[in-house]
């Protein structure tokens, strides 16, 4: 539970909200895109929006941006309330997924779009962007148009673009879906430190929760035009507040029973979980992640230890640094039960398909949540 | 929670507009306003004249008749009463036109001038003019008159709408009979057309026959020229002194076989590009299934090809028969005794200043060319949708004897449109057809002719270059406040209708609701009819459509998050389009240029009717010197045509492939 508090100090904000959004709707017609949503970002606060396709978070973002605006509700930044403000009007700088770099200028030009026009010296302007190309680590690219470059390079300099007015946000709309894997994950890590090093409040849309795990400092899960849950990546993933961030981060085992007295029955076998404030006898949903599940030891130990099931090994699945294996066990009746046991533990005990095991569900790692309901949940 | 369904009480957000937003507002308002102007107030003048007829009213006036001594009057008595005691007009004897006038005296058999005998004449009604000399009078009081005062009394007719005109139009078998006439010229010219484009668009796409480059230069040479020079072509070929006329066995080349040659001609480049883009969108992949389930070339052809390109065929086949049925030049200058809707247009306005069975007869071709253009519409959307999808393009593999085959029919094709341009050449240079067949340029020598001379070519060339700039800056820059604009959906919706407008406009009807609207002296815009300015602006208007859909396709290529990032850098929008989207799309705004001008060049059906002396044009002059019988100087002006805009095409292709070189670099990798 240390863990939990060092995440705790990270998770509210100290200092006073640099973005407060407060009751924010949105309707396309009768479509609710977006419903009371309220959220605090802090100054310097790097923050996702996950949510699959069409739970709002661009909508979110663009009512941020100024580009669609909300139905209802308010939006300030560092103190002034710009919920009617147009875009033009806004400050922030905005990557989108397309890199939307402008083909007829070279990347120097490019990068200055948003320097020239404002009476700055040309030579100003023009150190302004070597600096700027410098930090994207593209120093010798000025010259060349975007469609000479990659497009890893291509979203640099899109970045560079944005960065170079020294906005006060930085909003990143799906900023690395167009690029392959392995750049993505380069990209990742740079743009992270970029951020670090600028201290510029960031938003970034993404549906890709690796992406969001990795790179946020607080990461805003959203379904339906609802926040399901705000909160650091460690505590989304350990303590997700409902059933769909359990499911939507990471991968999870689900199985439906009754909840009683700080334990659940699964067939002959009883699992303790975690406190819930549950009444006895609510249905409920159990959740657990497949690496949550412990081989324990090879033949069975029946029914000695609590939160101790027997399992026959079904299948197994060789992916690379783990084996995914699928248990079936009487306890759980026809419900299958999916696993990740590291290479060691498998040579150890010498796990194989038809073999005979014992596993742990540890007390803790067992999510539990009200069945009918996907808000509220294991430590609500 | 999740079902909480409606937004709370309270008003909608919305976001204060800014300079930008007014700026772009005030750019979509200007260029609304110029779309009102020129299209729907012209319009609806013209359909609201079409219901208007004038008679005169004879139950509105009294009359009083005094004895010899002028002081003793007789009762009242009204206009009506009187002809019906005389039986003097019959009831088509008043019908009237809007500068009708009746003799009141006429109504009065013992009525002398030279008597002492006194008149009092009134209105009965709010609205009964009459003339006393040529002061207007419109009054419900008594005004007294000595008899040869009374001598120039006449009555002017009152307006009334109705149905009459349409009435009148057709239970009138000759003007009805133009109905039946274009819509069967316009349908065997289609088919015709049709078949013979998609001959040559699939000879063009799917055979390795040689001099393809060519064929499709040659192929667009009709665009060059105004719809009529086919029809002089063909007088010198078959007319009565034509050197073919015996391939005719005894028929007439005036009349319906005219007409249907030279549609085919001048719709013949408009046929072949839509139907050869549909043509060339199809997928090989598609090709190799069908041959790897043993289908037979001529089943493939039926399940295949002739599927693929049935959006273009049925497209191409509207736009055909759009424009032939609303052709004037070529049934003009080639089509004797056949009528047909736009030569009636003509005749009620320009020979019997007919204005409003003119604007019945506008009325009654607007109908099929907006079916057509409906039509056309819906089958373009489908085709988009092929567009974007991700097919191999189909690669034809060498057969010598299908390949020979399309070959012929090309060369067939192209003898045909190169051999109508240069008989007009021909005619242009002989002296004296055909008793003096050695070469001059006397005929090029337009001062000596009626029609306006070299003056119409300059003011055409003046119109072209106009229509041009002026057109192309209009078009882009609405297209751009249609396509990038935030908000303000209705306004764009409503702009977008205008501009699609001009499309399903008749050029013949476009000019007379131009005469209706600018002829008006209470129009403020009064001033303009009779100018250069109202050509450009009916010019501009009449092509407006084409040009507004190049931009429209070449803008919604541009990533649509341009303007929010030079939004969030703070930069405003007219920066973005001066350095950015006009630079990318310098190929489209070149494209519609060269469009405008080609066709400012060409046309006859708008400005026919708003043209004056100071603004004669080259197009025009052709028309009138064949009018006038001048035909070897007419097929002169219409090769002045040619040349002009060969030339200007040329020009446009040089221009774009430099200008492409030196600011699209960005485009090659």
């Amino acid at each position: 539970m240390s863990e939990l508090q060092a995440e705790g100090a990270v998770a509210t904000p100290a200092e006073p909200s640099y973005l407060k959004i407060e009751g924010l709707w949105k309707a396309f017609g009768d479509f609710i895109a977006l419903r009371e949503v309220s959220l605090d970002i802090a100054r310097g606060e790097f923050i996702c929006f996950l949510g699959p396709s069409g739970c709002g978070k661009t909508t979110l973002l663009r009512a941020i941006a100024g580009l669609d605006p909300q139905s209802r509700g308010t939006i300030r930044q560092g103190g002034r309330d710009i919920s009617e403000l147009p875009a033009s009007q806004r400050d922030y700088g905005i990557v989108f997924q397309s890199y939307a770099l402008f083909p007829n200028l070279t990347v120097e030009r490019n990068i200055a779009f948003g320097l020239e026009n404002t009476k700055r010296p040309k030579a100003e302007i023009a150190a302004r962007v070597r600096e700027l190309l410098a930090l994207v680590g593209l120093p010798d690219q000025a010259k060349k148009y975007p469609a000479q470059l990659s497009g890893g390079q291509q979203q640099r300099i899109a970045l560079a673009r944005a960065i170079a007015i020294n906005p006060g946000l930085l909003l990143l709309d799906e900023p690395l879906s167009a690029l392959d894997a392995k750049v993505r994950v380069h990209l990742r890590h740079e743009i992270k430190e970029l951020q670090r090093k600028l201290g510029v409040t960031t938003i970034m849309v993404t549906h890709d929760q690796e992406e969001a795990l990795s790179m946020a400092d607080r990461i805003v899960v959203m379904n339906h035009g609802v926040i399901e849950q705000i909160g650091t990546p460690t505590e989304i993933y350990r303590h997700p507040a409902t059933l769909f961030v359990a499911d939507f981060i990471g991968e999870t085992n689900r199985i439906a029973t009754t909840y009683s007295g700080g334990a659940v029955k699964l067939g002959d076998a009883t699992l303790q979980t975690r406190e819930t404030g549950l009444a006895d006898g609510a249905a409920v949903t159990v959740a657990v992640r497949p690496e949550d599940v412990l081989p324990h030891a090879i033949g069975h130990e029946a029914g000695t230890k609590p939160n101790h099931l027997p399992v026959r090994i079904v299948d197994m699945e060789f992916l690379g640094s783990y084996w995914r294996t699928h248990l079936a066990s009487a306890a759980l009746g026809g419900t299958p039960l999916v696993a990740n046991f590291s290479m060691n533990a498998v040579r150890r005990l010498g796990l194989s398909a038809g073999a005979e095991m014992t596993v742990e569900l540890p007390a803790e790692r067992v999510l539990v949540f009200p069945q009918g309901d996907t808000r509220g949940g294991a430590h609500g | 929670m999740a079902e909480a369904a409606a937004l709370p009480a309270g008003r909608t957000t919305r976001l204060k507009i800014d300079s930008d937003g007014w700026i772009k507002r005030a750019f979509m308002g200007v260029i609304a306003l110029y779309l009102v102007a020129a299209l729907a107030l012209p319009l609806y003048a013209m359909l609201s004249k079409s219901f208007v007829t004038y008679g005169f009213d004879l139950s509105r006036y009294e009359f009083q008749v005094s004895d010899e001594s002028g002081t003793v009057w007789g009762d009242p008595v009204t206009a009506a009463a009187l002809n019906e005691a005389l039986g003097k007009f019959a009831p088509e004897d008043l019908r009237s036109s809007s500068d009708g006038r009746l003799s009141a005296p006429d109504l009065f058999p013992d009525f002398s001038f030279r008597s002492p005998v006194k008149y009092r004449i009134r209105g009965t009604s709010d609205n009964a003019p009459y003339l006393v000399g040529l002061d207007l009078q419109n009054s419900t009081e008594w005004r007294e008159l000595d008899s040869n005062t009374f001598r120039r009394v006449n009555l002017r007719p009152v307006t009334t709408t109705g149905l009459q005109n349409y009435q009148e139009y057709f239970s009138n078998p000759v003007l009805f009979s133009s109905i039946e006439n274009s819509l069967f010229i316009a349908s065997v010219s289609t088919v015709l057309t049709v078949l013979f484009a998609f001959g040559f668009a699939y000879a063009i796409n799917r055979s390795c026959m040689p001099f393809k480059g060519a064929f499709r230069l040659i192929a667009m040479m009709p665009i060059l020229v105004p719809s009529l020079l086919p029809g002089i072509a063909l007088i010198y070929m078959f007319g009565n002194q034509g050197f073919l006329k015996g391939l005719l066995f005894g028929q007439t080349i005036y009349g319906p076989l005219g007409i249907v040659i030279g549609s085919v001609f001048f719709t013949f480049p408009h046929a072949l590009i839509i139907i050869s883009t549909a043509l060339s969108i199809s997928d090989q992949r598609q090709y190799e299934a069908a041959e790897s389930l043993r289908a037979s070339k001529w089943r493939t052809f039926w399940t295949v090809t002739i599927p693929g390109a049935r959006y273009g065929l049925i497209s191409a086949a509207f736009v055909t028969f759009t424009l032939v049925i609303t052709d004037f030049g070529l049934p003009k200058v080639i089509g004797g005794q056949y009528n047909v809707l736009a030569i009636d247009i003509y005749k009620q306005v320009i020979g019997q200043q007919n204005f409003e069975m003119g604007a019945v007869v506008s009325v009654v071709l607007l109908i099929p060319a907006i079916v057509a253009f409906i039509v056309d519409r819906q089958v373009q959307k489908k085709q988009v949708s092929l567009l974007s999808a991700r097919s191999v393009p189909y690669q034809p593999k060498p057969n010598r004897r299908f390949d020979m085959t399309m070959l012929a029919w090309c060369a067939t094709m192209g003898v045909f449109i190169a051999g109508i341009i240069a008989v007009c050449q021909f005619a242009a240079l002989i002296n004296y057809w055909p008793y003096d067949l050695s070469f001059s340029l006397r005929n090029y020598d337009f001062n000596r002719m009626d029609g306006g001379g070299w003056a119409a070519y300059w003011n055409s060339l003046e119109l072209a270059a106009l229509t041009a700039v002026i057109g192309t800056a209009i078009i882009f820059t609405g297209a751009y406040m249609v396509e990038k604009i935030d908000g303000f959906k209705t306004g764009r919706a409503v702009f977008q209708f205008l501009a699609m407008l001009p499309m399903a406009i008749p050029g013949m009807v476009l000019g007379l609701a131009y005469i209706f609207f600018f002829n008006n002296p209470a129009n403020p815009f009064h001033f303009i009819y009779g100018t250069m300015a109202i050509l450009v602006v009916s010019t501009v208007t009449h092509f407006y459509t084409v040009g507004h859909l190049t931009a429209l396709t070449a803008l919604k290529q541009i990533d649509a998050e341009f303007e929010p990032v030079a939004t969030s850098l703070r930069q405003p929008f007219w920066r973005l389009f001066a350095r950015v989207t006009v630079p990318v799309c310098l190929p489209a705004i070149l494209d519609i240029s060269i469009y405008m001008f080609v066709n400012a060049m060409t046309t006859v059906s708008a400005v026919v009717f708003l043209y004056s002396t100071h603004t004669a044009l080259a197009s025009v002059a052709v028309l009138n010197m064949d009018d006038a019988g001048d035909i070897a100087p007419a097929a002169a002006m219409g090769m002045m045509i040619f040349y002009t805009n060969a030339t200007a095409r040329i020009l446009h292709a040089f221009a774009s492939r430099r200008i492409l070189s030196r600011t699209q670099a960005w485009r090659v990798r």
